[in-house]
């Protein structure tokens, strides 16, 4: 049988790296977060006074 | 290129990084003529926006500066990396990666027209995205390092806020848009030559051809001159289309005639020559800091007129 391939070595990162990858991921996500909820609230403004996509083309 | 860039220092970013990748100064310069677009429109012909809808139209045009920033930062990382100016800048100083960057400017690109298209309509989502193509690549990519009319023609991607505002709440581009395009557009050369008459040394280092590296601090001093009096009577044209009152009248005048003013003095003193006195670069400092005040002014008489219920045309209204 033949041996199974070495891993490749995963990159460690240093506790500042680690702490910046999270303060990134967390703003991402606060972002997207703010997106979906913009877009939810058009949605609503435009179901409540009637003024549809269609309308406005 | 004349100089290597120095390789920059590995660092990690903070949320100001990314602020400041947004050039948040100008952003705030177009949210504010944006703003006052908007304004005008609702005041000039009684269509008005959803509040909610008017705040995310207007988030839509800070977005999409900011991404035109991003994309100007990616692409001129290599010349800021050498201009002591904008060396510190997030991607020179190592804190950004230039990848990163122009992914961020490309993505916000996109989120902002679709936010602007779902908010307003189709014409200001449209302009936008222009606007941001504008800057991010005609002044950026083409003109910047071409030719020292860069600022000139690609004063124009500034100029789009007050037009995409209107735009957003009615639909369509009348005169009275165009007029508050023009004032932008004449007045972005007086605003930007004055800042290249103190940092001319920095651009001729990277080889970037304003207009005091290639036709000399004398010739720009000139050119100030000469926008400021297309500009003076550019900004009156509200007056006459009755889109701007008695206030802005006012202000257009006697902010118009201290511009033109210091622009007469810029023209007779040395600032920006190689044996220039201390005093006269002070006042081109001074040009640049009061063309940015002059603007904001402009636009803040519109947005009191037509937000405050205080405008009342002189003629054409």
């Amino acid at each position: 049988m033949a041996d199974a391939p070495t891993p490749e070595p995963v990159p460690q990162l240093d506790a500042e790296a680690l702490k910046a990858r999270k303060r990134r991921n967390l703003w991402l996500g606060l972002a997207l977060g703010a997106f979906v909820v913009l877009v939810m609230v058009v949605t609503v403004i435009r179901l409540a006074t009637g003024t549809g996509i269609a309308a406005r083309m | 290129m004349t100089e290597l860039a120095a390789i920059p220092q590995k660092r990690y970013a903070s949320a100001a990084d990314y602020v400041n990748l947004m050039k948040p100064r100008i952003m705030m310069l177009v949210v504010f003529t944006g703003l006052a677009g908007l304004i005008a429109a609702s005041g000039m012909t009684g269509v008005h926006m959803h509040p909610v809808m008017a705040a995310i139209a207007t988030l839509a045009v800070a977005l999409g500066s900011g991404a035109a920033g991003a994309i100007n930062m990616w692409y001129d990382s290599d010349i800021d990396a050498i201009m002591s100016r904008t060396s510190t800048r997030p991607i020179p100083s190592g804190a950004v990666p230039r990848d990163e960057a122009l992914a961020l400017g490309l993505i916000m690109s996109g989120v902002s027209v679709m936010l602007m298209w779902l908010a307003s309509n189709w014409l200001a989502a449209g302009l936008l995205a222009f606007s941001i193509f504008y800057y991010g690549v005609i002044y950026t990519m083409w003109l910047k390092r071409a030719t020292p009319q860069n600022i000139v023609i690609g004063g124009g991607a500034g100029a789009f806020p007050p037009v995409i505002g209107w735009a957003a709440v009615t639909g369509n581009m009348p005169v009275d848009a165009w007029i508050l395009f023009a004032i932008i557009f004449f007045w972005t050369p007086p605003h930007f030559w004055a800042l290249s008459l103190l940092a001319h040394k920095e651009y001729a280092k990277v080889s970037v051809p304003m207009l005091p590296v290639t036709h000399g601090a004398k010739a720009t001093r000139t050119q100030i001159l000469l926008y400021t009096l297309l500009l003076v009577p550019v900004s009156l044209l509200p007056v006459a289309t009755g889109l701007g009152g008695w206030i802005y009248g006012a202000v257009a005048l006697g902010l118009g005639a201290v511009f033109l003013a210091y622009a007469v003095r810029l023209v007779r003193s040395t600032a920006g020559d190689a044996d220039a006195q201390g005093a006269d670069m002070k006042l081109a400092k001074t040009t640049f800091v009061f063309s940015i005040f002059y603007l904001f002014a402009l636009f803040a008489a519109v947005m009191v007129e037509h937000g405050a219920g205080l405008h009342f045309p002189l003629m054409g209204g």
